[in-house]
């Protein structure tokens, strides 16, 4: 069976979806996202979905869903890489996903959260800066 | 109609081959006038074409029936004249009269030949006109869709040139949407915007609505998603452009645009993207 790995990158975690999303895994990473914020205490969550070619309804609340979530335990989610496909089919579906930050790939989004959550400024050299 | 008479057609096209020219071409030529749009070699050249192989076309016994095999060469001519002269700017009933203006000259010969017997003159004409009007239709339908054929394609042209993604600065993008905005168009916009920022990615994108007549409640719907399905891939919308006019009726019409950047002009809109990038450089250079 398929697993979303969820990988730890300093204050942050970093999930890429490399599979197709069904139900059932969407369903699996919001479990096991949730409690990893939680237990490691993350600052951040960026979400990569660049190689996620097909949404339905059910995955774009989903996606929305984590977002909202992990912001609750005090992460900020930024989602990058959503392909043109996939923004029109959102769109079309009504789900804006009002709330969740956005870049164009996981360097802006790194850069982005790092803007947005102080803390990691203060970790010692963070390549970030060179990125953009 | 009996075999004499079907043969009638053919022995007058195959004998009478020269004359017919002829007077077929001063048929013509009275017809067209002064200005005509096509010359006299040329007018020779396709008319001679024509009544050979619409001889050869007739010596199998098939008078009436222009779509059967034997004629496969006749419309292909038909066609070619009458698709060079839709191009030329010729109106459908000129460019049927090429066929049309046989008729004369060939009944005369009909009413030669057949002096003497009225029964099968009559005969003989009426299918010599069957012949000819089926031609004749056929090149105003060859003409017609040539017509539709230029037509689609400038349609196809003007959707190409009207919506361009330009890239303004680093990270920057514009489009500038010129003419009344459908569906069809504002899909292939949202699609070309989208698959720039991906290409480029840049951050900030303009949509510049100078060149847009109006304004609907549909339009404004499209525009709004293609800010949002931006927003959803990280990239910033600006809006400029927004006449006065279009700027009541998007208000009158209760459409919200108030999550999104407008600006008056592709200027303003600018300034506000650099400011924009600078901020933003700002916040995500580490501090020292």
């Amino acid at each position: 069976m398929d697993r979303i790995p969820i990988l730890r990158l300093r204050d942050l975690l970093l999930v890429t979806i490399q599979v197709d999303m069904h139900d059932r895994l969407a369903m699996q990473l919001q479990d096991e996202l949730t409690a990893r914020i939680s237990e490691t205490g993350a600052r951040g969550v960026l979400i990569d979905i660049s190689s996620l070619d097909i949404v339905d309804s059910f995955i774009g609340r989903m996606i929305a869903n984590i977002a909202a979530m992990a912001r609750v335990l005090d992460a900020e989610t930024v989602v990058v890489g959503m392909q043109p496909a996939v923004a029109i089919t959102l769109v079309e579906l009504g789900l804006t996903l009002p709330g969740v930050r956005t870049a164009l790939n996981v360097d802006k989004g790194m850069a982005l959260l790092e803007s947005a959550t102080g803390e990691i400024e203060d970790l010692p050299d963070t390549d970030a800066g060179d990125t953009e | 109609m009996s075999a004499a008479t079907d043969a009638v057609i053919p022995r007058i096209l195959k004998t009478h081959e020269a004359d017919l020219l002829e007077e077929w071409l001063r048929e013509q030529r009275s017809a067209f006038r002064a200005g005509s749009k096509i010359s006299e070699s040329e007018l020779r050249t396709q008319s001679r074409e024509f009544l050979s192989l619409l001889q050869e076309a007739t010596q199998g016994g098939n008078i009436t029936d222009v779509q059967g095999p034997s004629y496969g060469r006749v419309r292909d001519v038909l066609g070619d004249v009458s698709r060079s002269r839709s191009l030329q700017g010729f109106r459908p009933s000129e460019t049927a009269t090429f066929v049309f203006s046989l008729k004369r000259p060939l009944f005369a010969l009909i009413r030669k030949e057949l002096a003497t017997d009225t029964e099968s003159m009559a005969a003989v004409t009426w299918s010599a006109t069957e012949l000819l009007d089926k031609l004749g239709l056929y090149t105003t339908e060859v003409y017609q869709k040539s017509r539709e054929e230029v037509i689609a394609r400038q349609q196809e042209e003007l959707l190409e040139l009207s919506t361009p993604v330009v890239k303004l600065w680093d990270g920057i993008l514009a489009l500038p949407m010129i003419g009344t905005l459908d569906s069809a168009r504002t899909q292939i916009v949202m699609e070309s915007l989208l698959q720039r920022i991906v290409e480029t990615g840049a951050d900030i994108a303009i949509i510049d609505i100078t060149g847009v007549p109006t304004v609907d409640t549909l339009t404004a719907q499209h525009l709004l998603k293609t800010v949002t399905a931006a927003r959803l891939m990280g990239a910033d919308c600006i809006i400029s452009g927004i006449r006065p006019q279009i700027a009541q009726t998007i208000v009158h019409l209760g459409v919200d645009l108030s999550a999104v950047t407008t600006k008056a002009t592709l200027a303003d809109a600018f300034r506000r993207a650099l400011e924009m990038r600078g901020q933003r450089e700002r916040l995500l250079r580490p501090r020292a």
